[in-house]
């Protein structure tokens, strides 16, 4: 039942392999039978460029503003080069006096354990569901399946009752516990796991290996990939949170990148240079791993996007 | 009789009792096993999935019942009262039509838009790095970052969205303070900020389209545009449908950036239901109402979503 074996299947977001037409014909992504220049595809090429450009304004605009003086920020009419020249001001005032580094800390904290204990628990349910034949195992998985549909939103209120209740309001396992809870991963996970083929771990089972052990050193270093797209999803999900570590924590020095850079409009007032230099810090880490991991990043989205459906 | 006794019987041999007994008693060992370890398998999951959603989505239901204060007061139950109020309540009113509105408004740019760009990139010009990290890079910050790059964008005087506006004649709005264009102004920003997320469905689902058959048209004598239309378009329709699904169930969600960028203004014509439940819950501190405005939020996603799954499966078969 368990062992429909498809791992010949091309992974999503992987290109199919192309015959070659030759380096530029490949690279300028033409067709068998076209000339570079018709006028449909200059009009497409504009297009893109003129899209991406549009694209990429407000974060140019903001790197901008965070490299101006706050009077050359302020002043009209708005000028993409300032007049007394860039400077990094800005981001030393924001550094020596903001808690940028302090809400970075916290945010890695929180969604490394959020990332670890939702990969641990989901792909030991997961495992389950896909291999052992319990009482109860079909409802358990289709509850689970359904409670997908959950908004977390609807369980704000009942969620911060429970954690005055727990005593755990303002500590860092508030905004951690609520959001380790990933049904949707499980259903991936599981699929997966129905895909391996189940006579890798009969052979290690007829040696005496018990179940945990060739889940941990048969299953899961073959599902590496399908763990780190899943984790991707999960960290960068985390990461980025915002409703519920703003709920949860009310102590400055527990928030979140996200939740901090809330704060950080009020704090400044009109210093705009300031503030975005700020937005532009807070959005670094991200970017820069996304540059370096672009293409299993995307990978990993493609393969969770659907969250399983 | 069992087959395992006709065997004994056939052999000559003395009977024994391996035969059905005992198959029968190991299978039960392994089922009881399997059983052990299947559950102690999901026990980890089942606990915190237990904890910090059943239990919840349960209480809440309760609470909704409720009085119930931050303090702990009123903590009796009140029958329907909660619910009577929110049916009766024009904020309740207003920020679920906002809500509906939002969803209405981002979700058809945030499909089409997507499956443009998906489009446009997918032709395989050289730099395909550079055009997936313009689209999709967005998509990665934190909603507060977003909305602050926003809320710079749309400053009235400094703001660049109006600088490049009044490049053609447009005189300067008050894009996020002006109730006629704060809705507007909050789906363009949603449209920039998460549309890379569709855009990536979309190029998946192109990539996933077998080459030979764009090799074999044209062959045949077929262009771009008749390609497009023949086989791309038809080929991201399973896909297509999936996108909109998510994508409405997304935007019902919608509570962020609207609350960072307008914190529900002016005048409450951009305040969605989430920033209600939020609202009521931790400013007004009735953790009863709040929940019966969660529920019936919850109820109409449940409904929404049921409605959907309908309808594609009845497309499906």
């Amino acid at each position: 039942m368990t062992t429909a074996v498809q791992s010949t299947q091309p992974e999503p977001g992987s290109v199919g392999a192309r015959p070659s037409r030759g380096r530029f014909a490949d690279k300028a992504g033409l067709r068998i039978g076209e000339r570079f220049a018709s006028p449909g595809r200059i009009g497409a090429i504009v297009a893109l460029v003129v899209l991406a450009v549009f694209w990429l304004l407000p974060f140019l605009w903001a790197v901008a503003t965070s490299f101006k003086s706050e009077t050359s920020a302020a002043a009209t009419p708005v000028s993409w080069l300032p007049p007394d020249g860039f400077t990094t001001d800005a981001y030393a005032n924001v550094l020596r006096e903001g808690n940028i580094p302090l809400w970075t800390w916290n945010s890695l904290v929180t969604a490394t354990a959020i990332t670890l204990i939702t990969l641990a628990v989901t792909a030991l349910a997961a495992y389950a569901f896909s291999r052992l034949d319990f009482t109860g195992r079909r409802w358990l998985f289709w509850g689970i399946i359904a409670s997908i549909i959950i908004p977390p939103q609807v369980l704000i209120v009942p969620l911060f009752y429970e954690m005055l209740t727990l005593n755990l309001v303002d500590t860092y396992w508030a905004i951690i516990l609520p959001q380790v809870v990933h049904p949707a991963m499980v259903f991936i996970l599981k699929k997966f796991f129905d895909q391996v083929p189940v006579e890798l771990e009969d052979a290690a089972r007829i040696d005496g290996a018990g179940r945990l052990r060739v889940f941990w050193s048969i299953v899961l270093p073959l599902s590496r990939p399908i763990l780190a797209a899943v984790a991707i999803f999960v960290f960068i999900g985390a990461w980025n949170n915002f409703l519920w570590p703003f709920i949860a924590t009310s102590d400055a020095s527990l928030m979140t990148m996200p939740v901090g850079l809330q704060t950080v409009k009020s704090a400044y007032g009109l210093q705009y240079a300031q503030v975005m230099a700020s937005a532009v810090l807070a959005a670094l880490p991200l970017v820069v791993v996304f540059l370096f991991f672009q293409r299993q990043i995307i990978k990993g989205f493609a393969t969770t996007g659907f969250g399983g459906q | 009789m069992s087959s395992a006794a006709l065997d004994a019987s056939a052999t000559g041999a003395p009977p024994r009792t391996t035969s059905a007994e005992e198959v029968r008693r190991g299978e039960r060992e392994r089922r009881a096993r399997d059983n052990r370890i299947g559950w102690a398998f999901v026990a980890p999951f089942v606990i915190v999935f237990v904890m910090f959603l059943i239990w919840p989505l349960v209480h809440g239901f309760y609470l909704s019942f409720t009085g119930e204060s931050i303090t702990g007061a009123g903590g009796e139950l009140i029958g329907l009262d909660n619910y009577v109020e929110a049916v009766n309540d024009p904020i309740m009113w207003r920020s679920l039509l906002n809500t509906l509105w939002f969803t209405v408004l981002s979700t058809v740019p945030l499909v089409v838009v997507a499956l443009i760009l998906a489009l446009l990139v997918h032709q395989g010009l050289p730099g395909q790095w550079l055009w997936r990290l313009s689209f999709f890079m967005p998509f990665l910050l934190a909603s507060t970052v977003a909305a602050q790059f926003w809320i710079w964008m749309y400053n009235p005087q400094l703001g660049l969205v109006n600088y490049l506006l009044g490049a053609v004649g447009v005189e300067p709005i008050a894009w996020l303070q002006d109730p006629q264009w704060a809705m507007l102004a909050v789906v363009v920003m949603t449209l920039w900020w998460t549309v890379g997320f569709n855009f990536l469905l979309y190029l998946t689902a192109l990539q996933n389209i077998p080459e030979q058959q764009y090799e074999a048209s044209a062959l045949d004598g077929a262009g771009r545009w008749r390609q497009l239309r023949s086989i791309t378009v038809p080929q991201l329709g399973p896909t297509t449908v999936l996108i909109v699904i998510l994508q409405i169930l997304a935007s019902l969600k919608v509570f962020d950036q609207i609350y960072i960028m307008t914190q529900g203004g002016p005048g409450g014509v951009t305040r969605p239901v989430v920033q209600y439940v939020f609202e009521t819950g931790f400013t007004g501190y009735r953790f009863g109402y709040a929940s019966s405005i969660a529920y019936i939020f919850f109820a109409i996603i449940v409904i929404i979503s049921v409605g959907q799954m309908r309808l594609t499966t009845r497309r499906g078969a």
